[in-house]
């Protein structure tokens, strides 16, 4: 984006009447009595049909929360003057190229000076290129398999080290079933098998064993075969790693139970997929006594944890409704971006982009800092899944755990860093 | 011996899910010769139609009999698959049959507009117009035939119809402000509890079977027993081969071929239901979970011999058998000892993903040597 800034004023102006509908729904109630200089818009784009619009609709409305909360304290303040935030919703439709397409529409017609998008790992593979020929900025907010450090993408979720990592240490030694051998499960695509790398590699150091791994390819719910190996695999028990994705952890869950294994039986599963609003899916009843491991769970007993879930609960105006780990991260991005056009004093891309780095922020999980590789420092917690369907939280990292775009533990990318404040180091260099 | 029987039994879990899935499609397709592309959306129907019933068991009026939800959802997800079914037939395949290109596109748009459907209309709606269609379809049959000659019969069946549309809208409303999760339309997925004497598993000598997967394999032996008996013994199930081997005489000889091609495709539709309400108990129910099962039930039905429901059990059973054997590494420990190479090669394909390949490749090989599967039969194929 090297659009000279008054430009950019002129078209959001132009623009401001379709703007002023998107906010009439947007929870503009809120904002009533603050006067604002102006107006930026930002482009928000997640999957609001198909299959993963279960997930990602819940980033969407997260992330217009946070708009209008920023929105009712004074909107953004560049130069001494006052922007009110506005988005423009886009569809990606559960259809990777259409991320792409979507994104390039966002950046071309619209001119938004920034992104918030995507979940899978399939849908930021597909628009990393389009912000990357554009020099354009995608914030992402979902935990993913690491391996790629963008100067055009800003990650805040987990990245293994951040999740899987602690988790893997806790189940080989702390859980009730520590010191037993580890089955791995988990959908066949990018981040399972990524993710059942590191951990392997990790056991094979921690002296820990794996006694078996398996992929359910994506869309199959039959899950008998692997429920015979795991059986098989581990006769009195162990610790079994599950990165399935979406509604193949019911099929799993549902019949490893009918198949006698469970916590009791002497079996523990340890999902990273699985945070609070699928415990609501699959049901408490098939989850009891397994664990997860997150950078935010609901039940954090902090005043800004709880109000973070009492905001979302009256802007979606649900009593029922859950917040995660994702939507956390989704909120809190939102948040570092205003934060970095502030100390900018631009909404220049290069320039947000350099102040981005550096920056805290009070976030429901607690503080988080904006690292040299474009990825958060994050506190990491293990939790055990409770009648309530919440976690019960048993272990917390002393502070912020700082995060690893290269993973340390994968042959591949040992020894490798990402820094990008200094041009002689970039998205990946050697230690 | 446990080895055998351990594998042996994940065989049959995996196959009858297979074959009470294909069932209805080995009549369509077997018998009709129709490709009915959504026939995995049937079988979406009688899954919700399960939560369904399992949400109106949970209203403190059938509290008391909660646990027999399951049950009462098998019939009841028949008749809605079924009049489903009857409904895709008289409106779209009645008018395309001899044109099997035509009724595969228009059948795979009809499987996009169900799923569309449950995605945005609440299920409450649903239940309602399948409520409609039930009545609406049923009620001519069941006034006095007098009534239903001459000019009259127009207005009758108008007014039945109408009178089906008000019952269902009624209860439609009633169910909405009972049962609050299915007064709004959502695209989640929702879940489908075993009430308790369904959970878990029997031990048996070191073995454990679980006990869904045990009233699956029951489901799909009533199942085929029950079609077995219709088509060979019932009249109508006479009336239904007389069609499929020659309809032309069948005609001259008075059967309403018509009526035939309705019933047959209604059974057909029916069974999915049934497939449904077994599927439910597996997996999660959701807008797309036909589409995961559709393309191993072509699978049997092609590898069965169309038109043979012999050879649709035995290919279930086979596909089943093989998946397991292969999916789950058993070759290593029925042949401990086997050379180096060859163990490689085993291991290689035992995971999920790979025995699927593996499955696929051997059916491919198969249809090589035998192009009309199983046991190839003559039927009254599209009449191209």
């Amino acid at each position: 984006m090297s659009q000279p800034l008054s430009k950019r004023i002129l078209i959001s102006l132009a623009a401001a009447s379709l703007g002023l509908t998107v906010t009439a729904c947007g929870g503009g109630d809120q904002a009533s009595n603050v006067e604002y200089d102006d107006t930026v818009k930002v482009g928000i784009l997640h999957s609001l049909t198909g299959t993963m619009a279960i997930s990602e609709t819940t980033l969407a409305e997260t992330e217009k929360m946070a708009i209008a909360e920023i929105n009712a304290a004074g909107g953004v303040e560049v130069d001494g003057k006052k922007y009110k935030i506005e988005y423009i919703v886009e569809d990606g439709a559960s259809d990777w190229p259409t991320f792409a397409e979507k994104s390039k529409k966002l950046i071309d017609q619209d001119q938004v000076p920034v992104v918030f998008g995507g979940w899978t790992s399939a849908s930021r593979k597909a628009m990393l290129p389009v912000y990357e020929s554009k020099d354009a900025f995608l914030y992402y907010p979902i935990q993913y398999e690491g391996q790629e450090c963008s100067n055009n993408i800003f990650y805040t979720g987990a990245t293994p080290n951040q999740q899987s990592e602690p988790a893997t240490k806790f189940m080989y030694e702390k859980s009730p079933a520590a010191g037993k051998p580890f089955f791995l499960v988990g959908s066949d695509y990018v981040f399972p098998r990524t993710s059942n790398t590191i951990t392997k590699e990790q056991l094979k150091s921690l002296g820990g064993e794996v006694v078996g791994e398996d992929y359910l390819p994506l869309g199959n719910t039959e899950v008998a075969p692997i429920i015979a190996k795991i059986k098989k695999a581990l006769p009195d028990g162990g610790v079994i790693i599950n990165t399935l994705n979406g509604d193949q952890n019911v099929a799993f869950f549902k019949q490893i139970q009918d198949a006698g294994i469970t916590p009791d039986n002497g079996y523990y599963v340890m999902s990273y997929s699985i945070a609070e609003s699928e415990i609501k899916d699959i049901g408490t009843e098939f989850l009891e006594g397994h664990y997860g491991a997150w950078n935010y769970m609901m039940s954090i007993d902090t005043p800004a944890s709880k109000t973070f879930a009492e905001n979302y609960k009256k802007f979606t105006k649900d009593p029922g409704a859950v917040v995660a780990d994702p939507q956390e991260s989704a909120y809190n991005m939102v948040y570092l971006w205003k934060a970095a056009v502030e100390k900018a004093g631009t909404f220049d891309d290069d320039k947000v982009r350099e102040a981005l780095i550096g920056i805290e922020f009070d976030a429901p999980q607690g503080p988080v800092k904006v690292m040299p590789n474009h990825h958060l420092s994050q506190t990491v917690l293990i939790g055990e899944i409770g009648t309530d369907g919440q976690f019960k939280i048993l272990e917390s990292t002393d502070g912020p755990v700082a995060p690893q775009a290269w993973n340390q533990f994968e042959p591949s990318s040992k020894g490798f860093a990402c820094d990008w404040t200094d041009a002689s180091k970039g998205e990946k260099y050697k230690l | 011996m446990q080895l055998l029987f351990e594998s042996l039994f994940n065989g049959v879990a995996i196959g009858s899910v297979l074959l009470v899935a294909a069932l209805g499609l080995a009549i369509v397709f077997g018998l009709m010769g129709v490709i009915n592309l959504a026939h995995g959306e049937l079988i979406m129907l009688g899954a919700y139609t399960t939560y369904v019933v399992q949400l109106i068991f949970k209203l403190p009026v059938f509290q008391p009999i909660y646990d027999t939800y399951v049950l009462v959802a098998i019939p009841l997800a028949f008749i809605t698959s079924g009049v489903v079914g009857i409904l895709l037939e008289r409106t779209v395949i009645r008018r395309l049959y001899g044109n099997p290109l035509e009724t595969l596109l228009a059948t795979w748009g009809v499987s996009l507009i169900l799923q569309q459907f449950v995605r945005s209309v609440p299920l409450a709606q649903a239940a309602g117009a399948v409520l409609a269609l039930v009545l609406g379809f049923s009620l001519p049959l069941l006034l006095p035939k007098a009534l239903l000659q001459g000019s009259r019969a127009r207005w009758m069946r108008a007014g039945s119809w109408g009178v089906s549309a008000l019952v269902g809208v009624v209860f439609a409303n009633g169910l909405a402000s009972q049962v609050s999760r299915i007064a709004r339309a959502t695209s989640r997925n929702v879940d489908v509890t075993a009430p308790k004497w369904m959970r878990g598993g029997l031990e048996f000598a070191d073995l454990t079977f679980p006990v869904p997967r045990l009233v699956i394999i029951m489901i799909t032996v009533v199942a085929v027993v029950g079609v077995t008996w219709f088509l060979n013994r019932s009249v109508w199930g006479m009336r239904i081969r007389a069609v499929t081997q020659n309809r032309e005489m069948s005609d001259c000889l008075g059967i309403p071929t018509d009526t035939v091609d309705v019933l047959t495709f209604g059974i057909g539709s029916g069974l999915a239901g049934v497939a449904g309400v077994a599927v439910s108990l597996l997996g999660s129910v959701g807008p797309n979970v036909g589409t995961s099962y559709i393309v191993g039930c072509f699978m049997v039905v092609v590898l069965g011999g169309v038109g043979n429901l012999l050879g649709t059990v035995l290919a279930s059973f086979a596909i089943g058998l093989l998946t397991d054997l292969i999916g789950a590494g058993r070759l290593l420990s029925i042949w401990p000892g086997m050379p180096a190479p060859l163990e490689g090669v085993v291991k290689f394909f035992a995971t999920t993903s790979m025995a699927q390949v593996m499955v696929f490749a051997l059916i491919v090989v198969f249809l090589q040597f035998r192009p009309a599967g199983l046991f190839p039969q003559k039927g009254r194929m599209v009449e191209a």
